[in-house]
């Protein structure tokens, strides 16, 4: 069953009902440390979503294309970090996209209304047809997600597959993993899987390997299980403690509202001005000093 | 409002603005009206429904920026061509301190005002201000073609301080109309780029004998 509208739990720029019944919460674990690189998950996501990035070029690094675009929604982001306490060279490779965040920068941003979604799945989704292509949503973002298109001048990033979730299907990229680093079911299940993971490198020497499930935007629904969660910023700057920037709060928060209240009470003060004292007219013996002025200029 | 005219005849009329500075500032007021409005529509959700007089949401977020542009030049030539004039002079501390006078419409109290009294100074130089501040922030956020000249972070502080810059432009913008309510006869300054005789001897007395050539104010 597609998702609908029934299903919206956030709507950009406006308000949605609550939905009667709500779907399970859905996430997609990313485990870096059985992840081997091979970009499956890339070319998956392209073949499914129909996107055609261009060739690009190589630039001595396994990363490619080089960043995000509006062709490109995941991509395999590669580290060579020197481990300081065991003196290893360590590759860290992370699959970067967008985390599907419970309380989305993007959609507090958008000034369009219906432009950016959220499913009660948890599914954060770019509604095309709304999108006006002002990237606030990039302002809005904790993860530098979203790409504008110079093609149509609108917003694009990862769906999580919504229309292969919708029909109970797993997401192009879990499904292309052939390590199943990339796994996808309830958010329940999956924190469940990651405690498993977790435990098992735990066992294994990486003690502070743990779940990257960030608080700071209400928990996410992508998810890592990094080897070192202590310090997600050495996996190509993945924020340690993400949340929507203050500016960006202050901005739809407290200045949208004072923002009106003030233009409307600055129009409000010129009507009771006008009521109270009348207009400010100018009299006949203003007209007759004027007349006698210039008679003597 | 009372039967009779309240308005009394001109006994001559004295030109305030050249027809080039009445043009100058239609196109200027014009880009201002449309900048307040395609704004506010992506400022505020309940007004985005302003969107659909530029042809819709994506439409509007295409031609602000232009609009500011256009705004931004229609005022630099309204500054070149004022500032003299709006500099400030030693009755202007006068007439701010007695703002209750003036707001009563008991302007006689007052030293003779020039050209511009220091209300009309103060739009002039808060407005000169404040269209600094949002072609920069405006620019800063034009992310159509000037996206990879600045960092998120620097686009976060441009996209709220050129809200909030609009919203006191916005509000100077009312007390500019609103005094020109107000202050009846002003609108004809702006309209037919001249003046009655009695308005110049109400409103701006010294310029009124600078301009006829009778002897200056003391």
């Amino acid at each position: 069953m597609a998702l609908t509208s029934a299903d919206l739990i956030r709507r950009s720029a406006s308000s949605v009902p609550p939905p009667a019944a709500k779907l399970p919460e859905v996430a997609k674990l990313i485990d870096v440390s059985k992840c081997i690189g091979c970009k499956a998950c890339q070319s998956a996501c392209i073949e499914w979503n129909d996107l055609k990035p261009t060739v690009g070029e190589n630039v001595g690094s396994y990363q490619n294309p080089h960043d995000l675009s509006p062709d490109t929604w995941t991509l395999m982001r590669f580290t060579e970090w020197d481990n300081p306490k065991s003196g290893d060279l360590e590759w860290l490779i992370r699959k970067d996209g967008c985390m599907h965040c419970s309380d989305p920068g993007c959609l507090k941003a958008c000034p369009a209304p219906g432009a950016i979604v959220q499913y009660s799945n948890g599914i954060v989704d770019f509604v095309h047809e709304n999108c006006i292509g002002c990237g606030y949503c990039v302002k809005g973002c904790p993860f530098d997600i979203p790409r504008i298109s110079k093609v149509d001048e609108k917003a694009y990033k990862c769906t999580l597959c919504s229309d292969r979730v919708s029909n109970g299907q797993g997401p192009a990229c879990a499904k292309a993993c052939p390590t199943q680093a990339i796994v996808f079911g309830t958010k329940e299940e999956m924190k469940k899987h990651a405690d498993k993971r977790i435990a098992d490198l735990k066992s294994r020497g990486f003690a502070e390997a743990g779940l990257y499930d960030p608080a700071g935007v209400g928990g996410t629904h992508v998810m890592y299980v990094l080897h070192h969660a202590d310090r997600p910023e050495i996996y190509a700057g993945l924020p340690k403690n993400p949340a929507i920037s203050a500016v960006v709060e202050l901005w739809k928060g407290a200045t949208k509202y004072a923002g009106l209240a003030v233009v409307g009470l600055a129009a409000a003060a010129g009507f009771v001005h006008h009521i109270v004292n009348g207009a400010n007219r100018v009299t006949r013996e203003d007209e007759a000093n004027a007349a006698k002025l210039k008679e003597k200029a | 409002m009372s039967n009779a005219d309240p308005t009394p005849e001109a006994s001559y009329r004295v030109t305030r603005y050249t027809t080039a500075a009445r043009l100058n500032h239609l196109v200027t007021a014009g880009s201002l009206v449309l900048l307040a409005v395609s704004g506010m529509a992506l400022f505020h959700p309940s007004l985005f429904f302003l969107t659909g007089l530029f042809g819709g949401g994506a439409m509007a977020r295409e031609i602000h920026p232009w609009i500011g542009v256009v705004l931004f030049f229609g005022f630099f030539g309204l500054f070149f061509r004022f500032w003299r004039a709006n500099l400030p002079e030693r009755g202007d501390g006068e007439w701010l301190r007695n703002g209750g006078a003036v707001l009563g419409g008991h302007e006689e109290k007052l030293t003779e005002i020039g050209r511009y009294n220091a209300g009309q100074k103060l739009v002039f130089w808060s407005m000169s201000l404040l269209i600094v501040v949002l072609i920069v922030s405006g620019l800063t956020i034009w992310d159509e073609y000037f996206a990879a000249w600045t960092s998120i972070p620097t686009k976060r502080i441009a996209v709220l301080v050129h809200a909030v810059a609009a919203i006191v432009a916005i509000c100077v913008w009312i007390i500019h109309l609103y005094a020109a309510i107000w202050v009846r006869g002003t609108m004809d300054a702006m309209t037919k780029g001249s003046v009655t005789g009695g308005w110049a001897w109400r409103h701006h007395r010294r310029w009124l004998r600078e301009t006829i050539g009778g002897k200056s104010a003391g």
